[in-house]
């Protein structure tokens, strides 16, 4: 397990010490490592369950102890799949524009190690320390560019994401002076009702919602995803406000179950539903192709908070439902996304010019990073046999079960909004080109890794059985099948 | 009677309350950062108010383990902000966010 983290720490350094030299040699290695390490863990979870590693064998309280659970294992998968396809799409990325190359890649494998290292976190401490790793690992990447536009994004993004943990700390200095103690597990057992358990909860909701970007704290989120280098752009829009909002479903089911009314969790879905309307609205109008797909997740991260609503305060097997519905809509929009943003620098390199309009008869000179494209707002829209379809399938069947029909219409709206962005890039791309239009050359490679991530989307929703088996492993609702 | 743990965990919650409504007014940069410092000060106040509950018994080492922590992060954010910051004035002489002319 504490090779999950090692190794990309390592590449870090060793990338940053080498520089241009052996590049491919190295990013082939951490990635094969890393391969290598998710494999094993996937194994022990697999057959025997949760796992816990003391690092250094210190232990809790003074040391800190890793856990991974189905979850977890789930999302470090996730992390590996779209790292190590953006890893290679990079390769070719960065290897035209030195200036910013130099420094992608320490920043990238130390962005890998914080994530994992979230993942792996069973302390609300630990979580922050890794949250903010990762905050300043991703604004790092944000101004890469060093232009004017993309330091103003990465500042905005940087002090939403200092206040977003000061507040989630605030929150931990209140559930350890309540409790005495850090742990998940523990603190699941001990918080009751109350004033402290309710101000804590508030703090560190409000923090992580503010670092998730759901509606109406996404105000950074555009700019800074829209404004980033491509890789960055997938890296970020794909794993790193997954992140923020996997410490969300921590918290709320298995620390403070017992403080939260459903009143919260309706609050959160509602904020859920607006998201999806606004950002998809405002996807619909961006005259820019990548701030289309960055308003597009401003819009799918609203998909994620239905889950609350709709696990909170039913049955167990419906809230079941939902929750596995929330995290595969995670892992879908995960790839779906990356791949969605990697087809859009793609194109936007081809042609030189970022307007949606400037994509007239791209779909003669790269059929396969359309093809991509059109993959991935596929699966965003929930149309089978993506990996979005089961996640919206999900919670579909979990709204009906329960009986709150709202959500039903939300879930459809939602989809017929996406649709309309999707297919407003697709007119564009298979009407004739223009005559002055002028179309550069792209490594294979680079069309291939968009296209392998969105054919990994694909393949969630047809091989649905061992995620959704693996989700169980020491879920909140275990025991509780949730198979579709 | 209020002792000493709770008027150091009042003031942290008044110094946090402090730095949010800086970071929320001031349009300066600079001034954003430094609200930010004083948000987490509070924080850390907060945090060390806890380890000595009752006066009698040794300091909890926990929460002061917590706040060395929180402190190196605070550091090392608060000097990656003001390298941003610089760069941003250096490049367009703005010092805020928003698109209002160079002072």
């Amino acid at each position: 397990m504490p090779w999950m983290i090692l190794i990309p720490l390592g590449a870090s350094t060793l990338s940053f010490l080498l520089g241009e030299r052996a590049r491919w040699q190295l990013t082939a290695a951490a990635v094969a490592g890393q391969g290598w390490a998710l494999a094993g863990l996937l194994m022990q979870v697999w057959e025997e369950g949760p796992q816990r590693h003391p690092v250094g064998g210190w232990g809790a309280p003074l040391g800190i102890d890793l856990r991974a659970d189905g979850l977890s294992a789930t999302m470090l998968t996730m992390t590996a799949l779209v790292g190590g396809f953006v890893s290679v799409y990079a390769l070719g990325c960065f290897s035209r524009d030195r200036a910013g190359g130099a420094y992608f890649w320490p920043l990238w494998w130390f962005l890998w190690a914080a994530l994992n290292a979230l993942f792996l976190s069973g302390d609300v401490f630990n979580l922050y320390v890794t949250l903010e790793l990762l905050g300043l690992g991703a604004v790092a990447l944000v101004c890469l560019g060093g232009e004017p536009g993309a330091l103003v994004a990465g500042l905005r993004y940087l002090l939403a994401a200092l206040l977003g943990s000061l507040a989630y700390l605030m929150g931990v200095a209140l559930l350890y002076g309540a409790h005495g103690t850090l742990a998940l597990d523990q603190l699941g057992l001990l918080v009751r009702p109350g004033i402290a358990s309710t101000v804590a909860a508030a703090l560190m909701t409000v923090g992580l919602l503010l670092k998730t970007a759901l509606f109406p704290l996404h105000y950074w989120l555009p700019p800074a995803h829209g404004g980033a280098p491509v890789p960055v752009s997938a890296l970020l829009s794909g794993l790193v406000v997954k992140a923020s909002f996997y410490i969300l479903l921590r918290l709320w089911f298995e620390v403070f179950p017992a403080a939260l009314t459903p009143a919260w969790a309706q609050g959160l879905g509602g904020l859920g539903a607006a998201a999806i309307v606004w950002g998809a609205w405002h996807a619909f109008h961006q005259e820019k192709l990548k701030m289309l797909v960055a308003w597009s997740t401003v819009a799918q991260i609203g998909y994620l908070f239905l889950l609350f609503p709709l696990a909170t305060s039913v049955a167990p097997a419906e809230a079941a439902l939902a929750w596995s519905g929330g995290v595969y809509q995670a892992l879908s929009h995960g790839l779906a996304k990356a791949a969605m943003f990697l087809a859009a620098g793609s194109m936007i390199h081809a042609t030189g010019e970022e307007r949606v309009e400037s994509l007239d008869g791209i779909s003669r000179h790269l059929p396969l990073t359309l093809f991509t494209f059109a993959l991935a707002g596929m699966n965003l829209m929930g149309l089978p046999p993506s990996g979005g379809f089961i996640a919206k399938w999900l919670l579909l069947e979990s709204a009906l079960a329960s009986g709150q029909w709202g959500w039903v219409a939300v879930l459809i709206t939602g989809a017929l909004l996406t649709a309309g962005y999707v297919f407003r890039v697709l007119r564009h791309a298979f009407l004739p080109p223009r005559p002055d239009a002028r179309v550069h050359v792209l490594p294979g490679y680079m069309e291939l890794a968009a296209f392998a991530l969105a054919i990994g989307s694909l393949l969630l929703g047809l091989t649905a059985t061992f995620p959704l088996t693996l989700l169980e492993v020491g879920a909140p609702f275990a025991g509780v099948r949730a198979m579709p | 009677m209020i002792g000493p743990s709770l008027s150091y965990a009042l003031a942290g919650v008044a110094l946090f309350a402090l730095g949010l409504y800086g970071l929320s007014v001031h349009p300066h940069l600079l001034r954003k950062v430094l609200a930010f410092n004083v948000t987490g000060s509070g924080v850390f106040l907060v945090l060390v108010s806890l380890s000595q509950r009752d006066p009698g018994t040794p300091p909890d080492p926990v929460p002061q383990a917590l706040v060395l922590t929180g402190i190196v992060v605070a550091v090392s954010a608060t000097a990656f902000a003001l390298a941003l910051l610089r760069r941003l004035y250096a490049l367009t002489g703005k010092t805020g966010l928003d698109d209002e002319p160079a002072p």
